[in-house]
């Protein structure tokens, strides 16, 4: 092989090289891509709900996004407990005026955030954990009357879905 | 090259056959590779029935991969369809019930298998140099295993589906920043749902195939040196060997027979004993049932997660458990291969097979305190022997003499 073919042959494994990185790399993004939820799924489905046979003390479960939502009417004990809890015995430190529009109404995702499981607490008959709030079953957190985590593996509170007040009696979330 | 050698290079590639057999094997050298590597491959002579869970492992994917195929005749992946299409496979399919309840059972079986020849590998030493490939390939099988398991598990779509991939693919959300959006990737959704369902089922195929793929690695690496055997010990000549076929394959043949015959008192008497009564409850994404537990397969993995207090931590802990194991033929710093010759690491070994099965029975009870502290003790125990104990023993201990393959099977008939 003679020395002067050796620049065209630097330069075909170059060329070779780069093109192919980056073709390929640039083919990733649309594959990766599609695997993200759909237009359809991302369309933001919001959800309306009446709030007026909820009494103090009750809870509701809606579905928005696939997910359960916890809407519970608290009662003044309650509130109170919520709102006077320090922010030192909390692992992940809230205000309870940061996570309700109105007092007496919390609206909190229902999803554990340890590992996604839907904590027990809705019904009259369920325990609500050591806090008042709710317990989640599969690895055993604590919340408190506010959905803030309290004791367990969860490291956040539960999250507060975007919602507004239609009428007093009336929420529309998403 | 002068002609000359290209036509020797040429000629040493010609069948040693005549006939159509020859005529074959010229063009495709299918039949002399499988009579060196499966008819007279020599093997040492001293194998014991441990040394045939590989070849049961091989039984167990065969019928996974072919009852897997005729389920999927039959099988419908959406949430709308999936739990009803399962049904009418239990009710309505002719034999379905078998085939069924075979792909599940086979499942636990290829596990009972993979666990006790793991063992067999870590006891006779046979993770040791020149057969770490052969040990990092058996170990990403296994990995690829738990992930297909995993993936078959949600396509019924019981509570126990829906509720174990959920807590699952939640922990991808452990990983800081981006957790949430690569969970929101895998799932093609905000939550485990219809599109879940229809990629799990996509990748439960192709995950299979992969473990076949990489049977294939595992077996040239194997040939390279041949089977590891109680002694350690290397072969020294052909008189310490035997031939693959018929010794070794009617040995393995006979003792897969055995081994399926106590699968088919399970699957024919206790059909559902190793799963979950709640998993004929269709998937219900507003109630989580009370105490969701993994495959019983996944329990000593799950212990560790448990054991961990923190959601990254644990997570890491439970991936990093066999990722370490990995890094056992580096870590084992003793000279010796077999257990038979080493007084202090045979303990060692011993306990950590006691110790994976108490993490399994842990990991199966509630998250109680009496619990997390054994699963806390078992857990630090298994990064303990990988990381402590196996360069350690390697210095402290004083191996006996490793017996010859013939002295070894002299010294038994003795
Ligand atoms: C590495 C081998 C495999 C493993 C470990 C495995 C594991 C599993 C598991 C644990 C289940 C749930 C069983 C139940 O609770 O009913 C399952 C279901 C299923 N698998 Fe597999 N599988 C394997 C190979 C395959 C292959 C190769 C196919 C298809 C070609 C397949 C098709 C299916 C189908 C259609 C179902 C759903 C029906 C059912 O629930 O019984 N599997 N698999
Ligand atoms: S999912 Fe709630 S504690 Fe683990």
């Amino acid at each position: 092989m003679s020395n002067r073919k050796k620049p065209r042959r630097d330069f075909i494994k170059l060329s070779a090289m780069t093109l192919g990185g980056v073709g390929a790399a640039s083919l990733l993004i649309p594959f990766i891509s599609s695997m993200n939820p759909g237009k359809d799924t991302l369309a933001l489905a919001s959800t309306e709900i009446d709030l007026s046979p909820l009494e103090e003390g009750q809870s509701l479960t809606v579905i928005w996004r696939g997910k359960p939502v916890f809407i519970k009417h608290r009662t003044k004990s309650e509130i109170d407990t919520a709102k006077n809890t320090s922010l030192d015995e909390l692992p992940d430190a809230e205000e309870d005026s940061a996570r309700v529009q109105k007092d007496n109404w919390l609206v909190v995702l229902g999803v554990c955030t340890h590992l996604g499981c839907v904590p027990l607490g809705q019904k009259a008959s369920d325990t609500k954990g050591d806090f008042g709030g709710w317990f989640c079953p599969c690895h055993g957190s604590h919340y408190d009357t506010s959905g803030r985590i309290r004791k367990g593996p969860a490291p956040t509170n539960l999250p507060v879905p975007p919602y507004v007040f239609l009428t007093d009696n009336r929420i529309k979330i998403g | 090259m002068s002609s000359d050698e290209l036509q020797g290079y040429k000629k040493t590639l010609n069948s040693p056959y005549t006939g159509i057999k020859g005529w074959i094997d010229s063009r495709l050298p299918l039949i002399r590779m499988m009579e060196a590597e499966y008819l007279k491959f020599p093997v040492p002579k001293s194998l014991n029935y441990f040394w045939s869970f590989g070849g049961i492992a091989m039984f167990c994917l065969i019928g996974l991969i072919l009852t897997g195929i005729f389920l999927g005749f039959h099988y419908k992946p959406s949430a709308e369809d999936a739990f009803d299409s399962v049904e009418r496979i239990m009710r309505d399919v002719s034999f379905g019930w078998l085939i069924r309840y075979l792909h599940a059972n086979l499942v636990s079986f290829f596990f009972i298998a993979t666990f006790i020849h793991i063992f067999r590998a870590l006891y006779f030493g046979s993770y040791k140099a020149p057969r770490e490939l052969v040990y990092i390939f058996g170990l990403t099988m296994f990995m690829l295993m738990m992930a297909t398991a995993f993936l078959g598990y949600t396509l019924p779509w019981g509570q126990m589906s829906y509720w174990g991939a959920t807590v699952i693919t939640n922990l991808f959300s452990a990983i800081p920043v981006v957790g949430d959006a690569i969970l929101q990737l895998l799932l093609g959704d905000f939550t485990v749902g219809d599109s879940a369902v229809n990629r799990f089922y996509v990748l439960h195929w192709l995950l299979a195939f992969a473990i076949v793929g990489l049977v294939v690695f595992h077996v040239i690496t194997l040939h390279m040196t041949g089977s590891n055997n109680p002694t350690g010990s290397e072969p020294q000549s052909w008189d310490e060997t035997v031939s693959f076929h018929p010794y070794v394959t009617i040995k393995d043949l006979n003792a897969a027979l055995f081994f399926f015959i106590i699968m088919a008192f399970i699957l024919f008497y206790y059909p559902n004993i190793l799963g979950h009564s709640d998993n004929y409850i269709k998937a219900n994404p507003m109630i989580t049932p009370a105490h969701i537990v993994p495959e019983w397969y996944f329990l000593p993995f799950y212990a560790i997660l448990r054991a961990i207090p923190d959601k990254l931590g644990g997570v890491i802990a439970m991936f990093g458990s066999i990722l370490a194991l990995g890094l056992l033929p580096w870590l084992d710093t003793s000279k010796v291969r077999s257990c038979l010759f080493r007084p202090i690491w045979r303990y060692c070994v011993l306990l950590f097979a006691v110790n994976f099965l108490v993490l399994m029975y842990v990991g199966g009870k509630p998250a109680d305190d009496i619990y997390v502290l054994i699963s806390r003790i078992g857990t630090a125990y298994w990064f303990l022997f990988i990381f402590v104990l196996a360069p350690l023993v390697g210095f402290l201990e004083t191996p006996r003499q490793p017996l010859t393959i013939t002295n070894y099977l002299q010294s038994k008939k003795a």
